[in-house]
């Protein structure tokens, strides 16, 4: 029966358009209540699907077309794929396509590359066709199997090169995983192979990346936001900082400060960066990398942290950064222009105390640098506060896309709500 | 539909006197799923009082970190310990599960977790048998109580 109707879609479609399918920004309507999210004056939002599965990343093509990488799969279901055919912003055909599961999904010379937790791969895109073709490459593999921090995000940098996150499946490279009394391993060997970003050719197929990649930055915890900024020609990460301090060190660290430390840390990615997970944190209360507890540290100290490479903005702790976007669109007022969006996931670390940072916020920027301070540009995902239990949100920022008439999409990881920020 | 409303109101107001900030452009538009979102937390009262069983402060300073104060977990990381056969069902496998950690694909409640949980075996059989007789019969759970010799003996034969 859908498939009747699609079909029957398609066809109208076909028979319709012999012009672009890509909406026209002035027959988009807002929704009254802006999909439930409070924007700042002059924004507002559509909902423009309400349940395309459990949300990662987002893509938009060219033409509008919408592509989500999702985290779980029943059968050829990793990616939902989004089209609005009648111009009012609503997706009305969605379809599901890809074998894989997982986080990272780019756009990119033809291909839409997935970055799937064991590998990344492409699968070719068909001219007029909505969903990507079956026969998809192998480009990286051999990533290490991960019960923690195993999404893959990746990033292009126009020169051939692809850029993948492998996180650490590890919290502080602790002798015995997660347990209180265990030491830091020194060094920690888990930083031969993951808590950084590698890079691989974007072309060669079957390249395994410690082999025929280089790791280009290290001490990193896990970054999965993550973005190639084309406007300065460099890499930007934000980091999930390490968890549990209190839990591990309570006569060192209170809840509250459990809570709030260690900073979740924004990076500017040069080849050779080394940023000092796991023998260092950010205390954004200190403006200081200190040495972490498990290597000695006593909430102070520097020592070997002093000459890692310091963030260039610090945010509270636990709030999990899961992806960064650099605006370049014109729909966005002046203030908007090359500044980032960072959609938080809202934290588990932070309890017994409430959770936070169910939200999109923005960072002004001049050139390479921020310019201001952050901001909460999108809130309301989580429909309660406070929220005591990570669960009690009911939406939960996870990816964002850029539209090509600058409109700016977040996708939801519980439900895969799927919003569309506009200005006018 | 008046009934709903009069209940909307009264939540809505119940809410703002407990201090919660609410999202009000959430609760009109959504009236249903406020409604049953409160009806949950209603119905949690299945369990005996567990405030001050010793098992509470192992959960609180041991395991409530990863699987929150009321049970609920971290959708897609940590699952729920509410209403799962894991908890409530055969004791050996859970305190296997305590002792030993667990990693690996798992079901609970339809979800599919893929995740790590760290082994516990540095608490005591006492702590063990606290913290799991604690979480058998909190959260609206209600099952037999966990022994420290029934901990002891898993503990000994691995
Ligand atoms: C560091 C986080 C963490 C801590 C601390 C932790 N757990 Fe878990 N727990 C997990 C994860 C993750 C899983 C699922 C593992 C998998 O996917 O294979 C799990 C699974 C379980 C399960 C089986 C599945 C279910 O939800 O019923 C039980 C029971 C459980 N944990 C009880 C406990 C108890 C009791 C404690 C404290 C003594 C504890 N956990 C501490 C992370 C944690």
């Amino acid at each position: 029966m859908k498939k009747l109707a699609y079909f029957v879609l398609l066809t109208l479609l076909a028979v319709s358009c012999g012009q672009e399918n890509a909406p026209e920004n002035h027959t988009l309507h807002p929704d009254n209540d802006n999909g439930g999210l409070t924007l700042p004056e002059g924004f507002s939002a559509l909902v423009v699907a309400d349940n395309v599965g459990r949300g990662r990343h987002i893509e938009v093509n060219e033409n509008g077309d919408i592509y989500v990488s999702l985290r779980q799969n029943d059968g050829n279901r990793g990616i939902a794929c989004l089209r609005d055919t009648s111009g009012n912003g609503k997706a009305d055909i969605i379809e599901y396509a890809g074998e894989h599961t997982g986080t990272g999904i780019k756009l990119h010379n033809g291909y839409l590359y997935f970055g799937a937790d064991s590998a990344v791969v492409r699968y070719p895109m068909q001219e007029g066709e909505l969903k990507p073709g079956n026969s998809w490459e192998l480009i990286a593999r051999g990533f290490p199997q991960e019960g923690q921090h195993e999404a893959k995000p990746m990033e292009f940098d126009g020169q051939g090169n692809m850029y993948v996150t492998i996180g650490a499946p590890s919290n502080a490279c602790m002798e015995q995983m997660r347990t209180k009394g265990s030491p830091g391993m020194d060094p920690c060997p888990i930083l031969d192979y993951a808590g950084g970003i590698w890079k691989v050719d974007e072309n060669s197929l079957n390249q395994h990346y410690l082999e025929d990649g280089e790791r280009y930055a290290t001490g990193i915890r896990h970054a999965v936001a993550t973005r190639w900024n084309n406007q300065v020609g460099e890499l930007y990460a934000v980091q999930h900082g390490r968890d549990q301090l209190h839990q591990f060190f309570p006569e060192m660290y209170t809840t509250e400060e459990s809570a709030e430390l260690p900073a979740e840390e924004f990076f500017l990615v040069t080849e050779g960066s080394d940023f000092g997970w796991p023998y260092c944190y950010y205390d954004h209360l200190q403006n200081s990398k200190v040495l972490a507890p498990e290597y000695g540290g006593d909430k102070t100290i520097q020592e070997r942290c002093e000459n890692k490479k310091p963030p260039i903005m610090a945010f509270p702790g636990h709030m999990a950064p899961n992806d960064l976007l650099f605006y370049t669109g014109g729909m966005f007022p002046e203030k908007y222009k090359n500044g980032a969006f960072i959609a938080f996931h809202g934290s588990w670390n932070r309890a017994p105390e409430p959770q936070e940072g169910f939200f999109v916020v923005f960072v002004p920027f001049d050139g390479e640098n921020p310019s201001g301070d952050w901001e909460v540009f999108a809130d309301g995902f989580a429909g309660t506060e406070p929220v005591n239990s990570t669960g009690d949100a009911e939406y939960r920022p996870c990816g964002l896309a850029q539209g090509p008439d600058g409109s700016l999409y977040v996708v939801d990881s519980n439900k895969g709500k799927v919003w569309r920020i506009i200005h006018s | 539909m008046r009934i709903n409303k009069i209940a909307i109101l009264l939540l809505a107001v119940a809410l703002s006197a407990c201090g919660g900030k609410g999202n009000s452009g959430q609760q009109q538009s959504e009236p249903t799923k406020q409604t049953s979102g409160n009806a949950v937390t209603e119905t949690k009262s299945a369990s005996a009082d567990m405030s001050n069983h010793p098992g509470k402060k192992v959960y609180d300073s041991v395991c409530l970190a990863c699987h929150m104060a009321d049970g609920s977990g971290v959708p897609g990381m940590h699952p729920p310990l509410i209403d799962t056969d894991w908890v409530t069902g055969d004791k050996e496998r859970l305190i296997k599960i305590t002792l030993e950690g667990l990693s690996g694909k798992i079901e609970v409640k339809g979800e599919v977790y893929n995740s790590l949980m760290p082994p516990h075996s540095h608490l005591s059989d006492k702590q063990i048998a606290d913290v799991l007789t604690y979480i058998r019969k909190s959260f609206g759970n209600n099952a037999s109580e966990v022994t420290k010799e029934e901990v002891q003996n898993v503990r000994n034969d691995s």
